[in-house]
């Protein structure tokens, strides 16, 4: 006779052991260290911590090695863990104008003040598999060269001074965190920027990439793009002054767009923005063509129904951890509902031979 | 880290505050989609983050948890919830549905009567009744403000039309106390009529989608329908062939590979209690279950 499977509790234990032990893999390969991840995986630490919105690369190498190198499994270790963390408040606005350079690049002028700096970059590599990286290879070391600090004032400046860039209203106004707040269309740019960094790579990637083949084309050049660390400074009451807390590595992408005008302005170059943590430059250049689309309405432009261009669409969709959670949610049991459907299709199709059979006689 | 690092519940008491706050707005407009700002659980989107918030936020150490899936308390995540309230709340828990003074569920609502004092917790998948007829928060939200609910009674309508009946057979939607069309969660139909005048308090938690809605006791709920199409609850046409139960709600299991079925409650609790008692179903005579 059937007895309901009972159970549950111990198959969800045996599983939890199972991969605990696939984790580790073969025990003869010595473990990997979070310090091996962390220094060796940097590019994976660094997008686990930009969409996990929590930066700290010790704790992303250790969420990646538990996730067994499953981004998104990792990214989400880190935002269940940061969801937790008090907030004891909120730091200066970073001055990305005083970054630590390690990477400077702009499409759109062949020099500026402050020069052109490639960079730790993949981009002019032959990509060749490197058979030597499988041997226990050497410990590679860089030419080296003494610089001053390099003052490198943001290229769209320059511009700005005369008057060729839209203006960008400045404002002091705190904006709304979209960590503590529930997601609300129609959403400002500020809120969009802050779902947009934390977006998922692959998914802003497509849709930036859907801008450039058409589907709400925006003509973008890369005005700037730089990657370096900057100060992170908290203003602390009791002092009364801002004091430097730490660094953190961004990376800044800033578009040129091509220009509108209407009756009360001269045609002018519009502007699109990416700001994520760590090396990231993918996403950076993705989030500022993106986030260029969605300002269509504030800039006068038409909607032309890209998928790009709605609001709606794009940031309800780029949560890796929505929609990875809700994606995977229908492998868990459904038999209740199942069984209700069961029922009407049965009842459906009776409904329809009964109809047929006196349709035939 | 150990668990004593984290709060009573989980979540901090801010957080619970500001989901408290949620609730109590939800309750005081029943039907009406408040947000909130749901937190990341350690737990995936889709699992019930949006109960489990609820449930913390609702918890205090005297409660009986009790925690179902499909009707069951021993299905996995209805386990591993149970589980993560044992460990962050050390509450009692219980799968006695009249002993539980909180009840979280997903799909269901218990076969046994509730009471006045108890909780019912539903896990949300989508909590927009208007969702797949108009995809634009923007502009489901001025529906539901201008009560402007033509576009479902013309869905329900072509359903009808094209199959002679209401082609929806879970998370039917209902009308609370004449107002706000709300979507009860994926419970099938059959459950719809305990959701209306029910002496328990019945709270809806949608993590992902960042809602929270509500209905206070005996509040008027009723499912969409037609006077000449009225709605119908609906039920396998069989007897718990364990307990013998007629008007619970059944799962089917396949039991070989010839077509052959049992029927059996969905709510295990319902049906062992009743075996208990004495009832015996078609394949159950006389021995334990």
């Amino acid at each position: 006779m059937y007895v309901a499977t009972k159970g549950g509790e111990r198959a969800i234990d045996a599983a939890h052991q199972w991969l605990a032990e696939e984790r580790r893999g073969d025990p003869s390969v010595p473990d990997l260290s979070i310090p091996q991840i962390r220094e060796q995986m940097k590019l994976a630490v660094d997008r686990v911590m930009a969409e996990g919105s929590l930066y700290d690369p010790d704790l992303a190498a250790l969420a990646i090695k538990q996730a067994r190198g499953d981004l998104i499994e990792a990214i989400f270790l880190l935002r269940a863990y940061r969801t937790t963390l008090p907030r004891f408040g909120a730091s200066a606005p970073v001055d990305t104008d005083r970054m630590d350079i390690t990477r400077r690049i702009s499409a759109t002028f062949k020099d500026a003040p402050g020069g052109q700096i490639l960079g730790p970059t993949f981009d002019y590599t032959h990509r060749l598999l490197n058979f030597t990286l499988m041997a226990n290879g050497d410990v590679p070391s860089a030419q080296r060269k003494e610089s001053a600090p390099i003052e490198a004032p943001h290229i769209l400046s320059l511009l700005d001074r005369d008057g060729l860039m839209e203006p960008l209203p400045a404002s002091d106004e705190t904006p709304r965190d979209l960590t503590r707040e529930p997601l609300e269309m129609p959403a400002d740019r500020p809120l969009r920027l802050q779902a947009l960094t934390r977006g998922d790579e692959g998914f802003v990637l497509s849709m930036a990439y859907s801008t450039q083949r058409g589907y709400g084309r925006t003509h973008p050049f890369v005005g700037e793009l730089r990657i370096g660390t900057c100060a992170v400074e908290m203003e602390i009451p009791e002092l009364g002054f801002a004091v430097d807390i730490g660094e953190i590595e961004l990376t800044e992408c800033e578009t040129v767009n091509q220009f509108t005008g209407s009756k009360t302005q001269p045609p002018q170059f519009t502007r699109g923005y990416g700001l994520v943590m760590g090396q990231t430059e993918r996403k950076a250049i993705s989030m500022s063509l993106v986030d260029r689309a969605l300002r269509w309405e504030e800039l006068g432009e038409d909607d032309t129904g890209a998928p790009a261009q709605d609001a709606e669409f794009v940031l309800y969709h780029c949560d890796n951890i929505q929609a990875t959670g809700f994606l995977e949610h229908i492998k868990l049991p459904h038999y209740v509902d199942f069984q209700s459907e069961l029922e009407l299709i049965r009842k459906i199709r009776r409904d329809a031979e009964t109809a047929m059979q006196e349709a035939a006689e | 880290m150990t668990d004593q690092a984290y709060n009573f519940a989980y979540l901090d008491e801010a957080t619970k505050r500001m989901i408290r706050r949620a609730l109590l707005k939800g309750l005081a407009i029943p039907g009406y989609q408040v947000p909130f700002a749901s937190r990341e659980m350690p737990m995936p989107y889709g699992w019930g983050t949006g109960g489990v918030q609820v449930t913390a936020a609702c918890l205090t150490p005297e409660d009986t948890l009790k925690v179902i899936d499909q009707g069951a308390d021993d299905t996995t995540n209805a386990v591993s919830i149970r589980k993560f309230f044992e460990r962050t709340a050390e509450v009692a828990t219980s799968e006695n549905t009249s002993e539980a003074t909180i009840i979280q569920t997903r799909h269901r609502i218990p076969e046994v009567p509730l009471c006045e004092g108890q909780i019912l917790v539903y896990q949300v998948p989508i909590p927009e009744p208007l969702r797949f007829l108009e995809p634009r928060e923007s502009e489901t939200r001025k529906m539901h403000a201008l009560s402007e609910y033509g576009l479902m009674h013309v869905k329900l309508y072509e359903d009808i039309a094209r199959h002679g009946a209401i082609a929806t057979a879970y998370a039917y939607p209902v009308k609370v106390e004449g107002h706000y069309v709300m979507d009860p969660s994926p419970i099938p139909k059959f459950d719809n009529p305990k959701l209306s005048d029910n002496a328990a308090i019945q709270l809806f938690g949608a993590g992902r989608e960042q809602r929270i809605y509500a209905l206070p006791p005996y509040t008027q709920v009723v499912s969409l329908d037609f006077e000449d199409h009225p709605f119908e609850p609906s039920k396998a046409d069989h007897a718990c062939d364990l307990c013998g139960a007629e008007t619970s709600y059944l799962d089917e299991v396949i039991t070989d590979d010839q077509g052959s079925r049992m029927f059996v409650c969905s709510d295990t609790n319902y049906c062992t209690t009743r075996q208990d008692a004495g009832h015996m179903g078609r394949l159950n005579q006389g021995e334990p279950a």
